[in-house]
């Protein structure tokens, strides 16, 4: 490994891995998708990958993260087990959240993973009460939320930025500003270029980062870590990529220029940080052996959700109280 | 025995589990030194300190999310919302979120949560402060509702909901904090979904809702100097609603009014009426009444009192009723 990286092989490797974990789940949930087997709709993080795995691998086991929709992959980096979280996108009983939830509502406590919401925003303030909550027992964790563009325009965005910052809660922000909300893209929908921008009007560190190196996101995510968990915090990243050719593998929408929908894959995170570690010294046979074990584990992961059962209908009515 | 107001029976409710659970946050707004809009939360600052009574900014909506992450980390939280017409703005926090989060993410977390929201109904403050919207919130499954009449009941409820692990939006009449009830010194409470007969009668019934139990009461004993017996049913909350204790009564009067400060249409009246149809359509005797507030915007001003209803339209209700 290259002498000026400030990352160990095995954290290299590690984010890696967990990147290449990520792309052959989703690629396996736009199959299912498309044959049927995954119901609604599903939105694959496939081209932002770098940034839930940057941002997790700075958090331990116990630190939460809230994530949206597209949080396939900040599950998978948090921890989650992939033939849960497949199960789940399958709506079977072995899913995380026992078929209930589907594709856009993940959530496995055991992790720190606090749940995926399909509220645009509505996940932010809940992230501020997490971390409100670490603050109040003074327990030394640290809460971060993932959300878009789209989401940085809505009213719960600002609250939240004001509450975060009024109270100091050890809360990360990580705004995936990935160009787009659905259709509309954010030269139509952002004032200003940087998103990053809003949270130093509330006095907050804010930092823009090039989403699509990994490297760049994890120091930026370690350093914002560190702050929060000394009560530095909040803290606010913003992830700038590029989105997947579609906003969901439901969505059939055209864009105005049909290039658009390649632009992703000229900077796809991953074969870059490939070449990255090949360059520097990694052995290519041993980033084909992640490669392989991912495939291995995903495969897997889809068979047990395959094999799984579908919850049966005279459960619909548990669980909707507690007592 | 000694006698509260419903203020003060709230107030001790709060007080009690305060002490009682050392991580119960309030939060909301002029809650602190302030003491409340209402001054349901009078003299708590001072006990608790700003910590735990936590005045906080302007923001429905990421108030009750933040009520929601404290929840969900497993630390009780009570939000005020100073008017119900103010529930509309944190809207999808309320419906889309502390409602259902149980349920979606399969069991995994729970949202002990406690929303206090006052009607001012009767005080001609005017269409964007008077309205009662309890039927909207009864229409979504996930949420408790207490809408007590009296300082024993508020007081009774509001222990329940303070030690059970479910959302519960827990409505107040302000007209009705000044009014005082029997409350015991020794801890008690009330279960949810038990009706409360405040006034026995054979000949018809009458279910009424927090403000306008008194003027069914005063109704009551109007229509009983003209030889009418009528039994006050107060359902005391609306999820789980108490059905069959109100069909026990239709079954012994075989006449029922339905009476509420709300809205007509959608309001609870009707599916009140629709559940006892359903339930004990043998036994009515008369179609079912309702007598509720109109179908319009709450006037500013003295005109309001036109608007819901009073003791001489339900008096006349009774009367027509029983012919
Ligand atoms: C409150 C709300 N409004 C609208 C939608 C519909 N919707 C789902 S995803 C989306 C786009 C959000 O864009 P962004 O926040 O940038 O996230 P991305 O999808 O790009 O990851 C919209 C409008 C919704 N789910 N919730």
């Amino acid at each position: 490994m290259s002498a000026k990286s400030p990352l160990s092989p095995e954290e290299l490797l590690h984010l890696y891995r967990k990147m290449v974990q990520i792309r052959v789940f989703e690629e396996q949930a736009i199959e299912l998708f498309g044959k049927g087997l995954i119901t609604g709709t599903t939105h694959p993080c496939i081209g932002q990958e770098a940034i839930s795995v940057g941002v997790c691998a700075a958090l331990g086991r116990e630190d939460q993260v809230l994530a949206t929709y597209r949080g396939h992959g900040a599950a998978l980096a948090k921890g989650c087990s992939p033939a849960t979280i497949m199960a789940e996108l399958l709506t079977r009983t072995t899913g995380c959240c026992k078929g209930r939830g589907g594709s856009m509502h993940l959530c496995d406590t055991a992790q720190g993973f606090l749940g995926t919401n399909a509220i645009v925003a509505a996940h932010i303030p809940l992230a501020g009460g997490v971390a409100l909550s670490n603050k109040l027992r003074k327990k030394p964790l640290v809460t971060a939320c993932f959300f878009g563009d789209g989401a940085s325009c809505e009213g719960e965005f600002f609250e939240t930025l004001n509450m975060a910052a009024l109270w100091k809660v050890p809360l990360i922000f990580v705004c995936e500003n990935n160009g787009y909300a659905i259709s509309v893209p954010t030269n139509l929908s952002q004032a200003t270029p940087d998103i990053a921008d809003r949270a130093r009007g509330f006095g907050m560190t804010s930092v823009v980062v090039d989403g699509n190196d990994v490297v760049a996101v994890h120091l930026a995510a370690r350093a914002a870590v560190e702050e929060a968990r000394h009560g530095r915090g909040p803290i606010f990243l913003e992830c700038k990529t590029v989105r997947w050719e579609r906003h969901s593998a439901f969505s059939a929408g055209r864009y105005e220029d049909p290039e658009e929908a390649q632009k992703w894959k000229r900077v796809d995170p991953l074969p870059r940080f490939r070449e990255m570690l090949l360059s520097s010294g990694t052995a290519a046979a041993q980033l084909a052996k992640v490669d392989q074990d991912c495939q291995e584990e995903i495969a897997a992961a889809v068979a047990f959700a395959v094999q799984s059962p579908s919850p049966d209908a005279a459960s619909l009515y548990e669980g909707i109280f507690v007592e | 025995m000694r006698t509260l107001s419903m203020r003060d029976a709230l107030n001790e409710a709060l007080r009690e589990e305060m002490r009682n659970q050392p991580e119960l946050t309030l939060l909301g707004q002029d809650i602190g030194a302030y003491g409340g809009t209402f001054g349901v939360y009078k003299g708590l600052f001072d006990e608790f300190g700003p910590e735990r009574v936590r005045d906080g900014p302007l923001c429905e909506s990421a108030t009750v999310g933040f009520g929601i992450g404290l929840a969900i980390s497993g630390m009780r939280c009570v939000v005020e919302l100073e008017f119900m017409d103010f529930t509309t703005v944190a809207m999808d926090q309320i419906v889309n979120q502390a409602a259902k989060l149980h349920y979606f993410l399969g069991g995994q977390v729970t949202v002990p949560l406690l929303i206090r929201t006052p009607i001012v109904s009767r005080m001609g403050m005017g269409p964007q402060h008077s309205q009662s919207l309890e039927s909207w919130f009864m229409h979504v499954p996930g949420l408790k509702i207490a809408i007590p009449s009296n300082a024993y009941d508020a007081k009774g409820l509001m222990k329940t909901a303070l030690r059970g692990l479910d959302p519960v939006l827990f409505i107040e009449n302000v007209k009705l904090y000044g009014t005082s009830a029997e409350v015991p010194t020794e801890d008690y409470s009330i279960p949810f979904g038990k009706a409360r007969t405040l006034r026995e009668g054979t000949d018809v019934t009458v279910v009424a809702l927090s403000g306008t139990v008194p003027e069914a009461l005063a109704a009551a004993e109007s229509a009983a100097q003209a030889g009418i017996q009528v039994e006050v049913v107060d359902p005391r909350t609306l999820n789980p609603l108490d059905d069959a204790g109100i069909a026990a009564s239709l079954r012994k009067t075989g006449r029922l009014i339905i009476v509420h400060d709300a809205y007509r249409t959608c309001g609870v009246a009707a599916e009140i009426s629709q559940r006892m149809m359903e339930t004990a359509f043998d036994y009515l005797n008369a179609p079912i009444m309702r007598v509720t507030g109109l179908d319009v915007p709450v006037p500013s001003g003295a005109l309001y009192q036109n608007v819901v209803p009073n003791r001489e339209n339900l008096l006349q209700a009774i009367q027509s009723i029983v012919n």
